[in-house]
């Protein structure tokens, strides 16, 4: 009983069932149409009929006088499907005709008239006629008229007609409802239970595909991938609280033990305020490691990004590679560049230019070349290519092993070797949290020898309108929130 | 110091008063960290008052004469960015410096588009807060920024030849040190931070991290200080840099 009720609360049947109360209306609509088409052809055919005929009659007549038209008319109601003939005298006496009775006074008026007649032989049968009545000289009256029996009947099939086919369009257009309903009802049915399943902690279920390519099977196919990313995220966040746990104890540990041993041993101010010196810088790479983390939360929340702007990338790699070239001077390395102009993007400037700060900040600590007949050299290059702008940096180092490259993305991840050099472990992950913000993609790839990491932000104006305006540039920025945060800065 | 123009019915005794230190008014809600700010602000030698909800904030900074108003972004009955749209569409333009603890980069630019002149995510050093105060009541028309020659000791920067000579000596600058050097002599004798060398020298707001600028200014002072004596440009430790006679 539950399931038949739920059978008619489904969208399905309830679509179903309006259309039917359209279709039906319309349907009636057109075979009422067609009916009183029929009806009024009908008259006029009729009225025609009677009007030749009243012609032909009163030509005789002024031919050959009563004498004729009484010959005529006797002759013509003798034959089977007769019209229906009456002709009268100056005083109303019948002359002649197939007509028994009529209501009084409808032979005083001449003209065309529907009437109620009872034909001869068949006294006390009601029956419908059109008649004309026609004024013969000599005080004679003309009754030609034709039974409209025809008419009714025509009526009568086709109302039948339109009860027949409204009931079998609603008895087949509700079973047709219920059983369209049932199958979608089976369908959201199934995704329901997968998703309830899902919900009370088995993430590994799937919503079941049809195989049908229709928009259930769209809906389940995006809900499918949606949970694809909630599993990513929450594995995610294990990760991040795992290696928060790990790599935030270290140092909490260490800051905790130096307070003690410093209670413990140290003698002078001196060396208390060395204590609380090496506290400070402790807390402040601590703070350092929770604004990262707080950061890529933030830009992997996705949330609209205040400050977004058009801006020539190829310029924040040109600083950048400049900000450190003393650094890399220092660590006896180079930092090449290779940057074409006018490499204009729509995003922020500080956040791609804290990426790749970390880029070449990360080539310089671990891109050292191992080999001393290959110089170690950082190459940062940006160039256009199509509707991107590829913002590279190469070094000569170690480089990552194919297997790890994925890997090496997430949060905290240090390579081994590296988790006892200064950093947080979050400078990659940071950068490609910006570039998914920027709708672009990083890759990290192998430079022959050394790592190579690509960052591929969609590109603005082309390289050839050399003063893109700001009219221009809101042309051409292409995705949706791009140009929403173009309008708010616009401001 | 000096008094920055446009701060409506100043009383010529506050302009001697001032020379001492700056007014300060912090707006800030928490008990513990405002009465930690008032205290250090106190003990650099400055005069600091304090309000402990929007309001209250609003009402001292519209009347009070004060250098530097720093604003915590969170208060309750009024929030800090509504707080200075308020001041400033009563055209009060004290220099507002935000304190936030929201410290990503577009709550930098809201609160920067809102009014404010200077941002910083706590949790912040004392230290860094001090700097970019002093350097935002300095900044104002009429300080050292319009001079064409800045000079300390023997150091001379012309800032429209571009040329720098210490004792009469040419030295040959990169671009990017001509603007490190000419931040500092704009600031002289004022501690200036790593981050805000990065802010306005380079005009990025992140944290360098890593030692970057300690390079650039060894590299700078390599070039000013070496041969010459008295050395100019100090090292703050644990804060950052200072360009100053030490001879006077």
């Amino acid at each position: 009983m539950t399931a038949l009720a739920n059978l008619f609360r489904t969208t399905a049947f309830k679509l179903s069932l309006a259309y039917l109360v359209i279709f039906s209306i319309g349907a009636g609509a057109v075979i009422g149409w067609v009916a009183w088409n029929v009806g009024r052809l009908l008259d006029e055919q009729i009225a025609a009929t009677v009007e030749a005929e009243i012609n032909g009659l009163s030509e005789q007549y002024s031919r050959g006088g009563i004498r004729i038209i009484v010959e005529v008319i006797e002759r013509r109601t003798r034959q089977p499907g007769a019209s229906l003939y009456l002709i009268t005298n100056f005083a109303g006496q019948t002359i002649a005709g197939n007509i028994a009775a009529l209501p009084p006074g409808v032979l005083d008026q001449p003209g065309v008239r529907e009437t109620t007649y009872e034909r001869q032989g068949e006294p006390g049968v009601e029956r419908r006629a059109l008649a004309r009545i026609f004024l013969l000289p000599g005080g004679f009256r003309l009754l030609v008229g034709r039974d409209l029996d025809d008419r009714e009947v025509l009526r009568r099939v086709i109302g039948r007609a339109l009860l027949t086919s409204l009931f079998w369009l609603i008895v087949i257009g509700t079973l047709g409802g219920l059983l369209v309903a049932r199958r979608v009802l089976r369908r959201v049915d199934a995704m329901n239970d997968s998703v309830q399943t899902i919900m009370h902690g088995d993430l590994s279920r799937r919503l079941p595909l049809a195989g049908a390519n229709d928009e259930l099977e769209r809906l389940a196919i995006n809900l499918n991938s949606m949970l694809d990313r909630i599993v990513e995220l929450m594995a995610g966040l294990r990760e991040v609280s795992d290696n928060i746990a790990h790599d935030l104890k270290t140092p909490l540990t260490r800051l905790r033990n130096r307070t003690e041993e410093a209670l413990r041993t140290a003698k002078s101010p001196d060396e208390f305020r060395g204590a609380l010196e090496r506290n400070i810088e402790e807390s402040d790479s601590l703070i350092n490691i929770f604004n990262a983390l707080l950061m890529i939360a933030r830009l992997e929340a996705g949330s609209t990004f205040e400050g977004m702007q058009s801006f020539d990338a190829g310029q924040v790699a040109r600083d950048l590679a400049e900000l450190y070239e003393p650094v890399a001077e220092d660590a006896q390395m180079r930092i090449e560049t290779d940057i074409a102009d006018g490499l204009m993007v729509h995003g922020s400037r500080e956040l791609i230019g804290q990426a790749l700060a970390n880029l070449i900040d990360n080539a310089l600590k671990y891109g050292a070349s191992p080999k001393p007949d290959l110089p170690s050299v950082v190459r940062v290059s940006a160039r256009r290519e199509g509707a991107s702008i590829y913002l590279q940096i190469g070094d000569r180092g170690p480089g990552i092993a194919a297997a790890e490259r994925e890997h090496v993305l997430g949060r905290f991840v240090r390579l081994e070797g590296s988790r006892s050099r200064p950093g947080s472990g979050l400078g990659l992950s940071l950068a490609a949290a910006v570039v998914r913000l920027h709708n672009g993609e990083i890759r990290i790839e192998d430079n022959a020898p050394g790592l190579l990491v690509t960052l591929v932000i969609p590109a603005l104006a082309p390289v050839a309108g050399q003063s893109s305006s700001g009219a221009d540039v809101k042309a051409e920025s292409r995705n949706e929130r791009g140009e929403k945060i173009e309008a708010e800065a616009g401001r | 110091m000096r008094r920055q123009a446009g701060t409506p019915g100043l009383p010529f005794v506050m302009k001697v008063r001032y020379m001492s230190g700056m007014r300060i008014l912090i707006i800030e809600d928490d008990r513990e960290a405002a009465n930690y700010l008032t205290k250090s602000f106190r003990e650099a030698g400055h005069l600091a008052d304090l309000a402990t909800d929007g309001l209250e904030g609003y009402a001292m900074a519209r009347e009070g004469a004060y250098d530097v108003l720093i604003v915590d972004r969170m208060l309750p009955k009024l929030d800090g960015l509504s707080l200075i749209g308020g001041l400033r569409e009563q055209k009060v333009e004290t220099p507002v410096l935000i304190l936030s603890a929201l410290g990503q980069v577009d709550d930098r630019v809201k609160g920067l588009r809102a009014g404010g002149d200077d941002y910083l995510a706590k949790p912040y050093a004392f230290s860094e807060l001090l700097a970019r105060v002093e350097a935002l009541v300095r900044r104002r028309p009429g300080g050292a920024g319009e001079t064409t020659v800045l000079r300390i000791a023997g150091l001379e920067l012309d800032r429209l030849a571009h040329t720098l000579t210490r004792d009469g000596k040419d030295i040959p600058l990169q671009p990017r040190e001509y603007r490190l050097l000419e931040y500092l002599m704009r600031h002289a004798g004022q501690v200036v931070t790593r981050t805000m060398l990065l802010e306005n020298v380079w005009d990025y707001h992140f944290d360098p991290q890593t030692n970057v600028i300690d390079v650039h200014i060894s590299r700078l002072r390599s070039k000013i200080d070496k041969g010459f004596d008295p050395p100019l440009l100090h090292t703050i430790r644990g804060t950052g840099y200072m360009i100053r006679d030490s001879a006077r």
